[in-house]
């Protein structure tokens, strides 16, 4: 068995869990939602084996370190941690709809990984060598997946928030299947309440590790800006809910938003402004 | 102070502690932090001055967007954001403070009405005996109460981690720690860089914004080297450095081994691997495509030459063995940089034993000169960033206190019970600061498990 064997089957994992996340919505039938969070969960468990094995390979290649060090390899992991944040929440609160709306996040992950990245196993460069990449890495994805979810959640807020006149006349539709509203908003919350703490740790270990590297802990490279602009944005998400005329759609907005400057942080940041700032490949 | 100032300092303090600023100076701060994302930030290179009109060029200096994250209008956004952080401590924590310290220990019917979980059990029997119970009840599952008599009446009162709520403070606090922190390490640290030749020292650097900077003592550079995976990515920049105090090697810093990512410290001064270089000659001759008149050139280190077309040329990087990058080749080779007089610049290698692929690559190219590469007299140099903060120990305390304050702030809970013995009923009362979901779960377990006591023992 090989690690990229157990990638692709984790990938068609996701894939049918989201499809079955999806009939699920449409039928109301409870077995497809169960269906759906088994698979998710064995696909959970494959990818887990998947990235130990290809940390043991790296070894095996005389060029050991954790499978964190390249684009291939942190969005394997980005999906790796949607889903186990995911199931989290689903031991926690088992409202399986949740699933149709981040799963699709974890598949799009690992297919993109799997069809359209260099999954070679490369020897880490001298700046990478450290072992702040694993605290920084680890503590950002987490706080990232989290964001992922929360946006999922909030998507499903809005679809709902937009329905809520005529609930009555269309309760047996999809969107009757989505918890209430305030339910909603409240997971929104907690899951940010992961990501806020996570992301928080990952600037600080990325603060650290800087200062460590070169002594400088900030020096306004693109990345950090970044990773900071994605840190206002959830403040602002937490303060909204002390603030009259900002609860409701407009928080679900903000974390809406924070996911997508999440995103610019993670990959825009690399394809459309490293022209600018080099940073010897260290990120 | 007449009416009006007064007013006008009412609505001045009303608005610097006010949470709507808040969200706008948060949503303000992340929107124009990416200005200094797209464009370049330090001097502007020349190609982008190319790009971008005089008037758009003359704004953006004066608009201070080469620098935009030390402007006076970015600046002032954060001391904006401090003095919205304590006005608004300083407005909330006195309530906060007493909610902590002068609880409200008696369950009045108003309270009762206004806390989100409440039961009303039917008991009768001894009240100083059901309070005995109840007391002994609460200690044993949840925290021991206060117990307070009125009329006949028993309130019990009893909470956990009251404290918790003080968290979202320190995390405030720990923002403005950071920012002296930061303040400490700009006013009394320095940043800089040196160039250290193998076999040389030095005792004074060049500080970021060009000042001369005395260490105090001397740093020498024993000895400089690069390894290479097989692959030929570098793998490991290396400087063997000994500092040097006195005249003398300073103990415990001799031959210091110093990498990327493993800096090395004296007095508070730390030394960054960070670049490297070769300040050797490099070798060539250059001849007609015919091979002859054949002239030496010599390439001092990074220094550019002018060849007899027009053109300069530099060397970017040279090795002793070719083979480690490219199969099949060998002996020593060097790869230059050529920028003719007009038209675009071209890279390309220059090898020592294999002539015939320098005279291809120049008949690919015109009928320009043919150069042969004869080897390097490497003296290499290494590039090391040097630092001073004497703020960063400031500064990490405010990070740890904000994710110990955050964590507090999200996943602990002020909870709160009381009870009322009253006329043959017990009420019981309860909030929480977080998490109320989970508290109700609480509460109704503990409520049930009151209502079996009574059923049980007092009956
Ligand atoms: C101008 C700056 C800020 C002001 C005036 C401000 C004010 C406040 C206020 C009034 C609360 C509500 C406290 C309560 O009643 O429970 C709060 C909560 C909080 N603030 Fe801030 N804040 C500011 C900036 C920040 C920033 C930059 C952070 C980033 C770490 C932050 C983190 C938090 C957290 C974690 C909470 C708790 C939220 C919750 O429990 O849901 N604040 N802030």
């Amino acid at each position: 068995m090989t690690s990229s064997l157990l990638f692709n089957i984790t990938t068609f994992g996701y894939l049918i869990s989201m499809l079955l996340f999806f009939a699920f919505l449409a039928s109301r039938v409870k077995a497809l939602g169960t269906a759906g969070i088994i698979t998710a969960y064995g696909g959970l468990v494959a990818q887990s084996t998947a990235i130990i094995l290809r940390w043991k390979e790296s070894y095996d290649l005389g060029v050991g370190h954790a499978p964190l060090s390249n684009l291939y390899e942190s969005v394997i992991f980005f999906s790796w941690t949607i889903v186990l944040i995911y199931a989290l929440l689903d031991l926690k609160y088992r409202y399986r709809v949740i699933g149709a709306f981040v799963m699709p996040f974890a598949l799009l992950g690992m297919a993109w990984a799997q069809l359209g990245l260099d999954s070679g196993i490369e020897p880490l460069v001298p700046a990478l060598q450290s072992n702040w990449l694993l605290y920084h890495v680890v503590t950002c994805f987490l706080g990232y997946a989290a964001f992922a979810v929360a946006c999922g959640i909030s998507i499903m807020y809005l679809i709902k928030a937009g329905h809520e006149g005529d609930q009555n006349k269309n309760s047996n539709g999809i969107i009757a299947m989505f918890p209430p509203i305030r339910v909603l908003d409240d997971l929104n919350y907690r899951a940010i309440m992961v990501g806020f703490p996570l992301l928080t740790l990952g600037i600080i270990t990325g603060a650290a590790w800087a200062n460590y590297a070169w002594g400088t802990y900030w020096s306004w490279d693109p990345k950090e800006t970044w990773s900071l602009i994605v840190w206002f944005v959830y403040a602002a998400f937490l303060h909204a809910r002390f603030t009259r005329g900002w609860v409701g759609k407009k928080a679900a907005w903000l974390s809406i938003i924070g996911f997508g400057a999440t995103i610019f942080c993670y990959l825009g940041v690399n394809l459309f402004l490293s022209g600018l700032h080099s940073y010897g490949g260290s990120r | 102070m007449s009416n009006d100032q007064r007013k006008f300092l009412h609505s001045l303090w009303d608005m610097s502690s006010s949470l709507k600023l808040t969200m706008f100076l948060l949503i303000a701060l992340a929107v124009l932090s990416i200005i200094g994302t797209i464009i370049p930030q330090g001097p502007p290179p020349q190609e982008y001055i190319a790009q971008i009109s005089p008037n758009k060029l003359k704004l953006y200096q004066l608009m201070g967007f080469f620098d935009m994250y030390h402007s006076w209008w970015f600046i002032l956004m954060l001391y904006l954001l401090t003095v919205n952080l304590v006005a608004c401590s300083f407005k909330r924590l006195p309530h906060v403070w007493k909610t902590i310290t002068r609880p409200e220990k008696t369950l009045s019917t108003g309270l009762e009405q206004a806390l989100a979980n409440h039961v009303t059990i039917k008991a009768t029997g001894d009240q100083e005996l059901m309070k005995t119970m109840v007391a002994a009840f609460l200690k044993e599952e949840f925290a021991e109460p206060v117990v307070t008599e009125i009329n006949g009446d028993w309130h019990l009162f009893a909470q956990k981690a009251p404290w918790c709520r003080l968290s979202v403070y320190f995390v405030h606090l720990s923002i403005i720690i950071i920012f002296i922190g930061a303040m400490i390490g700009s006013l009394f640290g320095f940043k800089g860089f040196v160039n250290i030749v193998e076999g040389e020292g030095v005792s004074k650097v060049v500080s970021n914004s060009n000042k001369e900077i005395d260490l105090g003592f001397g740093v020498f550079c024993e000895q400089f080297s690069v390894a290479h995976y097989p692959s030929g990515a570098p793998k490991e920049f290396k400087s063997i450095l000994t500092v040097v105090e006195n005249g003398r090697p300073v103990p415990g810093y001799e031959h210091v081994r110093v990498i990327v990512n493993d800096p090395l410290t004296y007095k508070g001064i730390t030394f960054y691997q960070s670049s490297y270089g070769n300040t050797g000659n490099y070798f060539f001759t250059i001849s007609n495509p015919d091979g002859k008149n054949s002239v030496p050139l010599t390439v001092h280190g990074q220094s550019s030459v002018n060849l007899p077309d027009g053109s300069s040329m530099h060397v970017i990087e040279a090795t002793d063995d070719i083979s480690q990058y490219v199969q099949g080749l060998s002996g020593p080779a060097a790869q230059v940089e050529i920028h003719p007089p007009n038209g675009a610049s071209e890279q390309f290698l220059v090898y020592a034993n294999h002539p015939e692929l320098n005279i291809r690559h120049a008949q690919q190219h015109g009928k320009g000169p043919v150069l042969d590469y004869k080897g390097a007299e490497q003296r290499m140099y290494t590039g090391l960033q040097v630092a001073r903060d004497p703020g960063v120990w400031v500064v990490w305390l405010g990070c740890a206190l904000m994710v110990a304050g955050i964590f507090a702030a999200f996943f602990m809970s002020h909870r709160r019970i009381w009870v009322r013995i009253q006329n043959g009923t017990v009420t019981i009362g309860g909030n929480a600061s977080k998490n109320q979901a989970g508290f109700q779960v609480f509460f109704d377990q503990l409520a049930d498990r009151l209502k079996t006591k009574f059923s049980g023992e007092v009956r």
